[in-house]
């Protein structure tokens, strides 16, 4: 780790607690004061098991949850964001320009062809449909996605085949941040060693990349370093 | 969480639509309170709810056809000039409605009109900014028949013969073809199958991406809202109790009635 580099994301202090308001109030504390630092070209490996907050924190940097205290900076372009505090419109420009998330499920959208899923993110930076549609091709074939599918809808894929449309979906655009939240869960050998090749270019191309895998020989192929959650949190036991 | 509409491209640094206090009250009971947001260019606010929570209320005071108690919205005019659309004297108010707003009914039946063929439907709008060339206003309607999926040999049929989707489609060539600049729907999928309610989200969202349409989109159903909507208001009594990016107010909902509307939905 270069520590002269300035950090992809920089999370300090953060606080995440979930307030079941239908559930007699009960308030559930995942993430007490945790500080974490991600620099480029660094893969950073979550180790807890299930259930102590990877993906509660992998979403709270997307903005998709919303945590009680605490920062996450982001960086985008030549500025942080706090993620955090950032308008919703703020978000979404960093998750278009800077910050991709891969998950082991896909939401589908009825009617939409397999092609067009992959190809939306750099549709919406503004590369031509063409192109677009050419680098979304070459990626469904790179993970072995059989070409009679591309122009179906994923609803009717099996969960592997999903789970790689969704692979492709996070990697086409080249994001300099990329969180990974089991991206390698349902797949057979074959395709689970593709997605390790393409975590390890991304990470040589210098994007610095925040992910839980609970498969350790897929940990120590994609890891750079791998951090504890429960170390990270200086208040947790 | 990732399949959402994508992210407004412009970055022009002004709110097209500035809205603040918006109060409407019928006699004693309340229809909105205070209600306030900016919508960006570009941007698709959705604003849900249950039936009674004000969101119609809300909707249609912007769009002219009721009349806010209180409050104003800033609505920035393709000159840069700043009007308060629920202030405005009505003619310029029609003006403003034919040529930057324009509103899609949850009932086809209500923004169409029903005595007069599908190409006329589509061709009127124009005609009322000053396109007289027969020709060029068919071409025209045609091509839009076409981006909603009706058959070109439909043009000359009356809308009572179509199916409600194909009205619902017509209904919203009819509201984009004079390039609006910001859309208020009200229930565009409500009252529809599901199998055409799909394939109608589908072109919404086609057609809100590639026109970079603003718009404002009142539905109860929260599917709709996550597939069309950036961010979301959440209204309950009248007033908004959250609000947010989309995907964050739907995975990860704050205040009780939001968690309640939530976790109240079926997942087949």
């Amino acid at each position: 780790m270069n520590s002269a580099a300035a950090p992809a994301i920089r999370i300090r202090e953060l606080a995440k607690a979930f307030t079941l308001h239908n559930q007699g109030g009960v308030t559930l504390p995942v993430l007490r004061r945790l500080s974490l630092r991600v620099d480029g070209g660094e893969c950073v490996v979550l180790t807890d098991p299930s259930g102590s907050g990877k993906s509660t924190l992998l979403r709270a940097v997307y903005g998709n949850y919303k945590p009680q205290a605490g920062e996450i900076l982001v960086r985008h372009g030549d500025r942080m964001v706090d993620v955090v505090s950032a308008e919703p419109r703020q978000i979404l420009d960093v998750r278009r320009r800077s910050m991709g998330y891969v998950s082991q499920f896909l939401r589908v959208i009825p009617r939409v062809p397999a092609l067009w899923v992959v190809a939306e993110p750099l549709r919406a930076l503004g590369v031509a449909k063409s192109e677009a549609l050419e680098r979304a091709r070459a990626l469904l074939a790179r993970l072995r996605i059989p070409e009679r599918l591309w122009d179906l809808s994923p609803v009717t894929f099996s969960g592997g085949e999903q789970q790689r449309v969704n692979v492709a979906r996070g990697f086409i655009a080249g994001h300099p941040i990329l969180l990974l939240d089991e991206p390698t869960a349902s797949l057979d050998a074959a395709s689970r060693s593709i997605v390790v090749q393409l975590i390890r270019e991304a990470r040589e191309n210098g994007a610095a990349l925040l992910g839980s895998f609970h498969d350790t020989d897929v940990r120590e192929l994609v890891s750079t370093r791998m951090v504890s959650l429960a170390e990270a949190d200086q208040e947790a036991a | 969480m990732t399949s959402g509409p994508q992210p407004p491209t412009s970055t022009i640094e002004v709110p097209l639509l500035a809205v603040r206090g918006l109060t409407k009250r019928y006699g004693g009971r309340v229809g909105c309170l205070d209600v306030g947001f900016d919508l960006w260019p570009g941007e698709v606010l959705g604003v849900v709810g249950e039936s009674g929570s004000g969101k119609t209320s809300v909707l249609q005071c912007l769009a002219g056809l009721l009349q806010a108690t209180a409050g104003t919205a800033a609505f920035a005019q393709r000159d840069g000039a700043v009007v308060d659309i629920l202030r405005l004297p009505e003619a310029a108010r029609r003006r403003l409605a034919r040529t930057d707003w324009a509103m899609v009914q949850q009932n086809p039946r209500d923004g169409l009109r029903m005595g007069v063929t599908a190409g006329a439907n589509v061709g009127e709008p124009i005609m009322a900014v000053g396109a007289r060339h027969y020709g060029r206003i068919r071409r025209e309607a045609l091509g839009w028949l076409r981006q909603v999926e009706i058959p070109e040999e439909r043009v000359d049929d009356l809308p009572s013969t179509f199916s409600g989707g194909m009205q619902q489609r017509l209904q919203i060539a009819r509201a984009l073809v004079t390039r609006p600049r910001l859309v208020f729907m009200d229930e565009p999928t409500g009252g529809l199958d599901v199998s055409v309610q799909a394939r109608l989200l589908d072109l919404l969202r086609r057609l809100v991406t590639d026109l970079g349409l603003s718009a404002v989109i009142v539905t109860h159903d929260l599917a709709v809202a996550r597939l069309l909507a950036h961010r979301l208001l959440v209204m309950q009594g009248g007033e908004v109790i959250e609000s947010g990016l989309t995907d964050r107010v739907l995975d990860d909902p704050q205040h009780p009635y939001t968690q309640l509307l939530v976790s109240s939905v079926l997942h087949p």
